[in-house]
């Protein structure tokens, strides 16, 4: 319990004093992080709409992988992406290894069938009750998953934010792809880390604190702005 | 188009403004991410030009705080930032192979001698040394502190069947433990006091320290853990616990991309004077922890 409270102690500490290098590795996090979730909505959300709107022989078998994709573990997505990236590899030529681009590949990787899946689910439900409007209206199927996507927006930001609490809690996949290098791609989780494994708990534990108010942060933020304008329908 | 579809899209555009406000949001996060890691935006465009080499080094290296010390030196000196990938040796002899670092500072001779052999690697310079230690409970139930050897030391812990967390990670130091237990005639130990954790040096210590269990450590990584509960410092000075580190660089034949003549200056650097002083001026709660050897 007192090295509970004295790592309470050090995250105050570390937000209060501004530490410089603090500050470098949240950026780095949110950066990372918030791109990765970009991509991911990029691919999941339409992904997700698609399979729900669809219906095709195997899409049985492809939710089942979608939804246990969900579980991919970040030391093998970390271990894949490296082996891609990699001097060595097929796409070692773009030089993206350790650095911030192969963590936003790897994390994309990891959160896309967390945020697909969560869609189909929304998406789905929307679509048993909007079925026969939209069909009757004589929509084309483009015009169908634009408008499920539309009227699912809140329960698709739920995805987004699912995705970016995956992500930003990540450390397996982003420290062998971006290596944690100090000022370069170290971000919260592989500096908490690195600290522990120093044994230095209190510190670690500070700045676990850290990023668990820093994914509050950005959840209150999102839900604050999508809520306050014009109050109710959302 | 149907009427219900287009009242759906104007409703969408009257909705456009938050959507807007999300987005812009999104974007305002994004830029202050971005504005925020600007150093490390341009540590890493500088990654593809002159200036940065990327050096492969293990855990002891970066927990004892020596790098600390020398990388601002060496940066100071020579203009060359240095970024530390900070594994096992056994995975930074695999990141040197694959070309994805520009030199490794590794201890593990037979590991190495073999990466030189497969033409991964250009040559081997030894910089300095430092040391393992038997780490065990304070108590000490297997008398490992009267110890005559660093192999009769092992075997009194495994006499008396006393927990033994091993690395278990292919390091440097795992590889040495191994070898002290072939040099004591054991073979690799079995049973259920011999735990291989499959860590790195904290963790493994972490680990010891939790079940007050028998551990061999490099003396920086021990002096430097902040853990260390009922654990203490039990034996060591046995030559054959002398662990020597050594610096090599990728082979720039097998991976054009390496930044040889910066590796070269860093190795020039690494065994000056200079780095003769820092390294063995360099000292943890008074102890020093380094000795540099490197010949000219």
């Amino acid at each position: 319990m007192h090295d509970i409270w004295r790592g309470l102690m050090e995250a105050g500490r570390l937000v209060v004093t501004l530490d410089a290098d603090l500050y470098e590795i949240i950026g780095l996090s949110l950066r990372v992080t918030l791109s990765a979730v970009l991509v991911a909505s990029l691919v999941g959300l339409p992904l997700g709409a698609w399979l729900a709107v669809n219906r095709f022989r195997h899409r049985r078998l492809a939710v089942a992988t979608l939804n246990a994709l969900m579980g991919l573990p970040p030391v093998v997505v970390g271990l894949f992406v490296y082996l891609l990236l990699s001097r060595s590899g097929p796409l070692g030529m773009l030089g993206l290894l350790f650095t911030p681009g192969a963590m936003i590949i790897a994390q994309a990787i990891i959160v896309t069938p967390l945020i697909a899946s969560i869609a189909h689910q929304a998406i789905r439900e929307l679509w048993a009750e909007y079925h026969d409007l939209l069909i009757s209206m004589n929509a084309t199927r483009g015009q169908r998953m634009r408008t499920l996507l539309w009227d699912g927006r809140r329960a698709l930001l739920t995805a987004m934010l699912a995705g970016f609490g995956r992500a930003i809690g990540e450390v397996g996949a982003i420290m062998i792809v971006g290596g944690s290098i100090e000022h370069s791609t170290r971000v919260l989780t592989t500096a908490i880390a690195l600290e522990t494994s120093k044994g230095n708990f209190e510190f670690a534990l500070g700045l676990g604190l850290v990023l668990i108010g820093l994914a509050l942060a950005v959840n209150l933020l999102i839900h604050g702005l999508g809520r306050t304008e014009r109050g109710s329908t959302w | 188009m149907t009427p219900g579809l287009s009242l759906r899209f104007s409703l969408r555009f009257s909705r456009a403004g938050r959507l807007a406000a999300l987005v812009a949001l999104l974007f305002a996060l994004l830029g202050f991410a971005a504005a925020a890691g600007a150093g490390t935006g341009a540590g890493n465009g500088a990654g593809n030009g002159t200036g940065t080499l990327r050096m492969a080094v293990t855990t002891s290296f970066e927990n004892s705080g020596l790098s600390h010390v020398l990388l601002p030196r060496i940066k100071a000196d020579t203009g060359i930032e240095v970024q530390l990938i900070v594994v096992g040796t056994g995975q930074a002899l695999r990141l040197g192979a694959a070309g994805d670092v520009d030199a490794v500072l590794v201890h593990a001779r037979a590991a190495e001698e073999k990466f030189l052999a497969a033409g991964h690697g250009t040559h081997r310079r030894e910089i300095m040394y430092n040391d393992f230690v038997l780490i065990g409970p304070r108590d000490d139930p297997a008398g490992a502190a009267g110890a005559s050897s660093a192999t009769d030391a092992l075997l009194r812990v495994r006499a008396a069947r006393a927990p033994f967390v091993s690395r278990g990670d292919d390091s440097g130091t795992n590889k040495k433990e191994l070898a002290l237990w072939k040099a004591a005639g054991v073979g690799t130990p079995s049973g259920g006091w011999y735990r291989p954790v499959g860590a790195g040096m904290g963790a493994a210590l972490n680990v010891a320290s939790g079940m007050n269990a028998y551990v061999l450590s490099d003396r920086a990584s021990w002096l430097k853990f902040a853990n260390k509960g009922d654990l203490a410092l039990l034996y060591s000075g046995d030559p054959v616990l002398f662990n020597q580190y050594a610096y090599i660089p990728v082979n720039p034949a097998r991976h054009p991309d390496v930044k040889s003549a910066l590796a070269a200056r860093l190795e020039d650097w690494l065994t000056s004077d200079r780095a003769r002083e820092l390294i063995d001026g360099y000292r943890l709660d008074g102890e020093r922890l380094f000795t540099f050897n490197a010949r000219p």
